[in-house]
């Protein structure tokens, strides 16, 4: 027996290292209070639950699983699974979600390993028709919309981070401590954390109503201060193409495409961005796309809403400055 | 020391990927190449056995009857052998299933290392190298930018969202790798002919003792399948000298600035 309701929805808060509940977390209860009644799970280092719990309550799940353990800051996703595995043994849930974060599908995808559930990766909707709950997917950069059900027992689904607007209301915390036996499955070792530190005003890259994005065509780091320039002036979060972030102009987080974030702003400006495929896979689903780019057979003029071929350094600071003047 | 590679077949993303809308399955009828992920993955375990004596490199792939082009190539590029497992039980497997059966082969063949891609470029679920490790009860550890092997012990660079691991694990493991890591090397002429004399296994599920049948095991099952209307590009102009005060014009008209 148990004392869960029967529609509960096991979510997976992910938390940082140091014990941040990450923004995804907003978006997964706020899908799950969409099917059911959010049950989350918080794992932290000893000492961390708590404040974790709190943060998922104002999210929207009053009960809040803590499970503690030394072992989230040395063991490689393994305490995590455990913990899944002891929060569904005691709720029994329908759904189990999870981030699509690096962290989250290596969680879910050993999870629905070892407990031979069906795994439905990188929703960007959870819904409820007459024989379950269903996971929609946007596949091949967003040409396919998919949906998919589990033929049977569980669903284990990844979400993709910023694609959920729904939120829940806050609600009062009932937390209880998960005690959690530490399964036999074989982890890698953390043997140093490097917590990159975020210190920015603009708004974060995924779920951004708009984003600026520079490419290699931006030339150096000191040139890309163009992108942060006028991503200001809109209000914008900054992007960047893969060749960017290898060529070293921002960090590896700036990165959009099929590797790195994918975005549907109703804006996406991209400046001295080709346009390869990759790139286009994660941003294609933008509402209105605008591309400048020297090269006039660049790819990224092929989904452009209004494309300019000229010289970002001329083009664009004459846009902040007619953007400014209008603000004036 | 053995290094498995897996490989995957993909539709090449440089033409017009898709699906079916009636089985929900990926149309193989356009140009299939293999995974430019897999070729990274390939590079890293064939720069380590060139450098290691005694190490040797095994590509395995699971997929449709035109998965020997890919692995032809994985040979060419120095793989010592390639096993395909083809079965048409396999048409439209899940993360579930497809974990099962290349564990299995991965199994039947022996390994200290198993080295993938992070993530695929047509499915885009990075979730396999995961699930593989817990069927094999190894270690994972994915994502890795950069790797070294000592003493049986694997360490690496992991590159998060927001900042990154150092990690290690005792061989033998599952690893899978981002596309951080050096670019892949061109099969050459010697490669290519050399390939041709090379083991090629192909193995089906009942060689591998894999049933697709089994309801105790949830599958995820595709319900339905929609095309999105095709992007059209708009306007293009050339720069002649107003383009930015013309892209305003445009901002402020749609109301995005």
């Amino acid at each position: 027996m148990t004392d869960f309701p029967q529609d509960s929805v096991l979510v997976l808060v992910e938390v940082s290292p140091s014990g941040q509940v990450q923004k995804s977390a907003a978006g997964l209860i706020g899908a799950a209070a969409g099917v059911g009644t959010p049950v989350a799970l918080v794992v932290t280092a000893p000492g961390l639950g708590q404040a974790a719990a709190e943060q998922a309550a104002a999210y929207g799940a009053g009960t809040v699983l803590i499970a503690e353990s030394a072992d989230v800051t040395t063991k490689l996703s393994t305490p995590a699974v455990d913990a899944l595995v002891a929060a569904a043994a005691k709720i029994q849930p329908e759904l189990v979600l999870v981030s699509n974060s690096i962290e989250g599908r290596d969680v879910a995808a050993r999870y629905a390993a070892r407990t031979r559930s069906a795994l439905a990766v990188d929703a960007i909707a959870i819904a409820r028709d007459e024989e379950g709950v269903v996971a929609s997917h946007s596949v091949y950069g967003g040409a396919y919309l998919v949906d998919s059900a589990a033929s049977a027992g569980t669903l284990v689904a990844t979400v993709r981070q910023g694609a959920i607007d729904a939120r829940a209301e806050a609600a009062p915390l009932a937390a209880q401590v998960l005690e959690v036996a530490a399964g036999s499955a074989p982890a890698a070792t953390i043997t140093s954390i490097d917590e990159a530190v975020i210190v920015s005003g603009r708004p974060e890259l995924r779920g951004a109503a708009k984003v600026v994005s520079g490419g290699r065509g931006l030339g150096s780091t000191e040139q890309f201060e163009l992108v942060n320039e006028l991503a200001d002036v809109l209000g914008a979060a900054v992007g960047a193409s893969r060749a960017a972030v290898d060529a070293g102009y921002v960090p590896t987080s700036y990165q959009v495409g099929q590797t790195g974030v994918s975005v549907s702003p109703q804006l996406y400006i991209a400046l001295g961005i080709s346009g390869a495929i990759q790139h286009r896979a994660g941003m294609q689903t933008s509402k209105t796309i605008v591309a400048i780019n020297k090269d006039d057979d660049a790819p990224i003029f092929a989904v452009s809403d209004f494309g300019i071929v000229g010289d970002v350094f001329t083009v664009v600071p004459q846009l902040i400055a007619a953007l400014k003047a209008r603000k004036a | 020391m053995k290094i498995i590679v897996l490989v995957k077949e993909v539709p090449d993303t440089y033409g017009d990927r898709k699906l079916s809308l009636e089985s929900g399955l990926a149309d193989r009828s356009g140009e299939v190449v293999l995974d430019e992920i897999s070729e990274r993955a390939l590079e890293a375990a064939l720069t380590y056995a060139e450098a290691n004596a005694g190490t040797e490199v095994v590509a395995i792939a699971m997929g449709p009857e035109s998965v020997p082009t890919a692995l032809r190539k994985a040979l060419a590029m120095g793989a010592v052998k390639a096993v395909h497992v083809l079965d048409d039980g396999l048409v439209g497997a899940d993360l579930g299933l497809t974990a099962e059966v290349l564990a299995a082969a991965v199994r039947r063949e022996g390994f200290d290392l198993v080295v993938t891609g992070n993530i695929s470029t047509d499915g885009s679920g990075g979730a396999l190298p995961s699930m593989l490790a817990e069927l094999l009860e190894v270690p994972a550890a994915t994502n890795l930018s950069s790797f070294q092997i000592a003493d049986s012990t694997l360490s690496g660079h992991r590159t998060l969202d927001q900042g990154s691991y150092e990690v290690s694990a005792t061989l033998p493991a599952v690893i899978s790798v981002t596309e951080r890591m050096p670019d892949p090397r061109f099969p050459n002429f010697k490669g290519i002919m050399a390939a041709k004399k090379k083991p090629f296994e192909t193995v089906t599920l009942a060689d591998l003792g894999v049933a697709t049948d089994d309801e105790s095991v949830s599958r995820s099952i595709v319900i339905s399948v929609a095309e999105r209307p095709a992007r059209a590009a708009g306007v293009k102009i050339v720069d002649e000298g107003n383009a930015g005060e013309q892209l305003a014009e445009f901002l402020i008209a749609q109301k995005l600035a």
